[in-house]
């Protein structure tokens, strides 16, 4: 694992992302995007989808960006960034560039889990060699707070907000880590920004396979969630050690958990300190958290199981 | 030089060969009807070896446009190729690749927008892209679809332009029909398009940029201007750009449209694309019988060349404009531009509206004498018809 030291003494090199941009304090984004990018090594061309990291970046005429970036759209950072890609290797192949170049590709939740889906699905299946990270912030930050399909169910949104009537979001979130394991590229990784060194060995992991990777990073949002910014790590490391969001990898199909907590926490824990699930908390919702326990359970069983 | 290659060809051959001439470093496309054997062909030049481009065989038209726009930034030379709902799925990227000033070239098969689903020609696909920024070149046969395909290349890539081409053509009418067309020699066509030399591409990695980013209001504005500034330098380039074509092809390029017998007559009709062939054909046969009538087809619809149309029309007694598309609630795109044109002129032409070929309705020779008929009647109402339709 990188030790701490190696991920401090990246950040005295030349920022690939820098200081400067209007991303809220406490927001996990930036946190994610500095440590991804200091794992690598050589020139690399990134895509960003719409969303609060494109929006608070880039306002023109000012950049936080040290590195070629393109904004296309909300739900093409996979596609656009295949075409980059491909013109890459279409003019290396003619000898028209002779750098080594590395291609990464950033969205959120909403730009993977619901409308870019099929953008990412058709990019892995084309093998494109690429990484692409979602930084999972559980809803439409940029816009709202609107619920998608990463929202944790219980959580209150201002599309499925908490009422007289209901919790919150009624559903499960949707398991993108292992819909995209399902497409059988070289590497998925599931991380956090809780746990850098970790996010860190799986962005070196993953820039530097031939073909497709995949990074599902687990990223506050102090807004949505209603956390203090000053929280958002702690907050974070909870989701880890509740297994509400496990830290593994698909390594060439093997699955490996990269870190098991040394006393899986109830989900509570996770949930209490955040106060979209406030509703949890009232008289009448307690089964809500025991299905929310009971589904954590099943996945991380689930998910040991395909450890051989 | 001149052409050496006269052959029977489709119309997706000639776009095929069009693009295997070019070389384009990348091509992103998804299937549709009547789009699909452009690339089909220009699949099978690549596993023969013959062309050197990586095809990017997208899951969607969105993604097609927007790998386009990626590889375009990137530097590369980049083409594309639909129709309808194709064209319609992309429309949102198309936008952002005028934009993004990336000088993608882009063929449409003309078809028609669902619904009802259908597959058959009409205008409806790419009169919808009319205002997203890029330049339009409407064919009249497969020759010329050959020919704007490659002249697209310079004018998209032109230092002052740097935009999108849209080249069309007729959905079946000039994509399924085989027509005799001449092809340039490759050599030639390498030699006319030569290297694309990006200014800020994606892939030089010393020097980065940051591409697309975010406006508020006091910027966009200006954005949008600089958009204005690129059209505006299209047709001097686009007369530039032909005259070299002329040198190499002995072709007769020579304007933003085409005029046929229109100078000394009294009633004109005014029509894009393969129903110009049609007309022309009329005209002769009415020129015949002592008739003063005549034709203009615009090349270049966007930019719309509106003073020198206006200029070739203003002395006419009457002109039918005939649009293959409908702006539901007013008339037809066609019509508004050539009215728009006129618009300040004291004495102008009588001008009427006619809307023909709807989802590939056949539109016949007689058909287009009953306008020039219509037209010499001076009482005749102002009102759309609809041409061949049952009402
Ligand atoms: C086609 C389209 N639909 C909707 C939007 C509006 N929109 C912009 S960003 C965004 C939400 C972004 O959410 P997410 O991807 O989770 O990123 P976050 O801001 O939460 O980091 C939405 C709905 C858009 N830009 N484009
Ligand atoms: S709203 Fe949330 S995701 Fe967006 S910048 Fe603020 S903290 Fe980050
Ligand atoms: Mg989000």
């Amino acid at each position: 694992m990188a030790s701490l030291e190696t991920l401090a003494k990246r950040e005295e090199k030349k920022r690939k992302f820098e200081s400067g941009h209007s991303l809220c304090a406490g927001c996990g984004l930036p946190i994610a995007v500095r440590t991804i990018l200091n794992s690598i090594d050589g020139p690399v061309v990134a895509s960003n989808a719409t969303g609060c990291l494109e929006v608070a970046t880039t306002r023109f005429p000012t950049s936080a960006w040290n590195i070629n970036w393109i904004h296309n759209a909300f739900e093409n950072a996979a596609a656009t960034i295949s075409g980059v890609e491909s013109a890459y290797r279409s003019m290396k192949s003619k000898g028209k560039i002779d750098e080594d170049i590395d291609f990464i590709a950033f969205a959120g939740d909403g730009g993977t889990y619901d409308i870019g889906l099929q953008s990412l699905s058709g990019a892995l299946e084309r093998g494109h060699d690429f990484t692409y990270v979602t930084l999972d912030n559980g809803a439409y930050m940029n816009t709202g707070i609107q619920r998608s399909s990463a929202t944790p169910k219980g959580a209150s949104t201002t599309t499925a907000p908490a009422g007289e009537e209901k919790y919150g979001k009624q559903e499960k979130r949707k398991n993108l880590t292992e819909i995209v394991a399902a497409h059988e590229i070289p590497y998925v990784g599931q991380a956090s920004i809780s746990h850098l060194q970790d996010l860190a060995d799986k962005s070196e992991k993953a820039i530097n396979k031939d073909g497709p990777a995949f990074l599902n990073v687990l990223s506050t949002c102090q807004l949505g969630w209603r956390i203090p910014p000053k929280d958002a790590v702690k907050v974070a490391r909870k989701g880890v050690d509740t297994c509400f969001w496990p830290l593994y990898e698909v390594d060439e199909g093997e699955y490996n958990i990269t870190y098991e907590p040394k006393e899986k926490l109830p989900v509570e824990e996770w949930l209490e300190p955040q106060k979209r699930f406030a509703a949890l908390f009232k008289t009448g919702n307690e089964e809500v958290i025991d299905e929310i326990q009971e589904d954590v359970d099943k996945d991380w069983e689930k998910l040991q199981a395909k450890v051989s | 030089m001149s052409k050496d290659n006269k052959d029977v060809l489709t119309g997706h051959q000639v776009v095929a060969n069009a693009m295997r001439q070019v070389d384009p470093d990348v091509v992103a496309a998804y299937p549709i009807t009547p789009q699909s054997e452009i690339v089909e062909y220009f699949s099978q030049y690549v596993a023969d070896g013959k062309v050197d481009s990586e095809v990017i065989t997208v899951e969607s038209e969105h993604s097609a446009m927007s790998a386009c726009v990626g590889s375009a930034a990137a530097g590369a030379r980049t083409m594309t190729a639909t129709a309808s709902q194709g064209l319609a799925l992309m429309m949102e990227i198309v936008y952002i690749a005028a934009s993004m000033r990336t000088p993608i070239v882009m063929t449409v098969a003309n078809r028609a927008l669902s619904g009802p689903i259908n597959i058959h020609c009409d205008h409806s696909d790419s009169m919808a892209a009319r205002d997203s920024g890029v330049i339009q070149l409407y064919g009249e046969d497969a020759q010329e679809a050959y020919e704007f395909t490659l002249m697209a290349q310079r004018l998209a890539e032109s230092e002052d332009v740097l935009l999108p081409v849209m080249v069309t053509l007729d959905g079946f009418t000039l994509t399924h029909t085989a027509q005799v067309a001449e092809l340039l020699p490759d050599e030639a066509v390498s030699e006319f398009v030569g290297e694309y030399d990006a200014r800020y591409p994606l892939l030089d990695v010393e020097n980065p940029t940051t591409q697309g980013p975010f406006d508020m209001p006091d910027y966009y504005f200006e954005h949008k201007l600089q958009q204005v500034e690129a059209m505006e330098n299209v047709p001097a380039r686009f007369l530039q750009v032909q005259e070299e074509f002329n040198d190499l092809s002995g072709s007769n390029y020579d304007g933003l449209f085409e005029t046929y017998k229109l100078d000394d007559a009294d009633y004109a009709v005014v029509v894009l694309g393969s129903t110009a062939g049609t007309a022309k054909v009329v005209v002769d046969e009415l020129r015949e019988k002592g008739k003063k009538v005549g034709l203009l087809k615009p090349w270049l619809f966007r930019p719309f060349p509106g003073e020198g149309i206006k200029d070739a029309l203003v002395d006419k007694e009457a002109v039918g404009i005939l649009d293959r598309s409908l702006s539901f609630g007013s008339s037809g795109p066609l019509y508004l531009e050539i009215s728009s044109a006129l618009a300040e002129e004291d004495r102008k032409p009588r001008l009427y509206n006619y809307t023909y070929g709807l989802g590939g309705r056949d539109i016949k020779e007689d058909q287009i004498a009953d306008v020039f008929e219509d037209l010499a009647n001076p009482d005749l109402e102002d009102k759309m018809r609809y041409i061949g339709a049952r009402q």
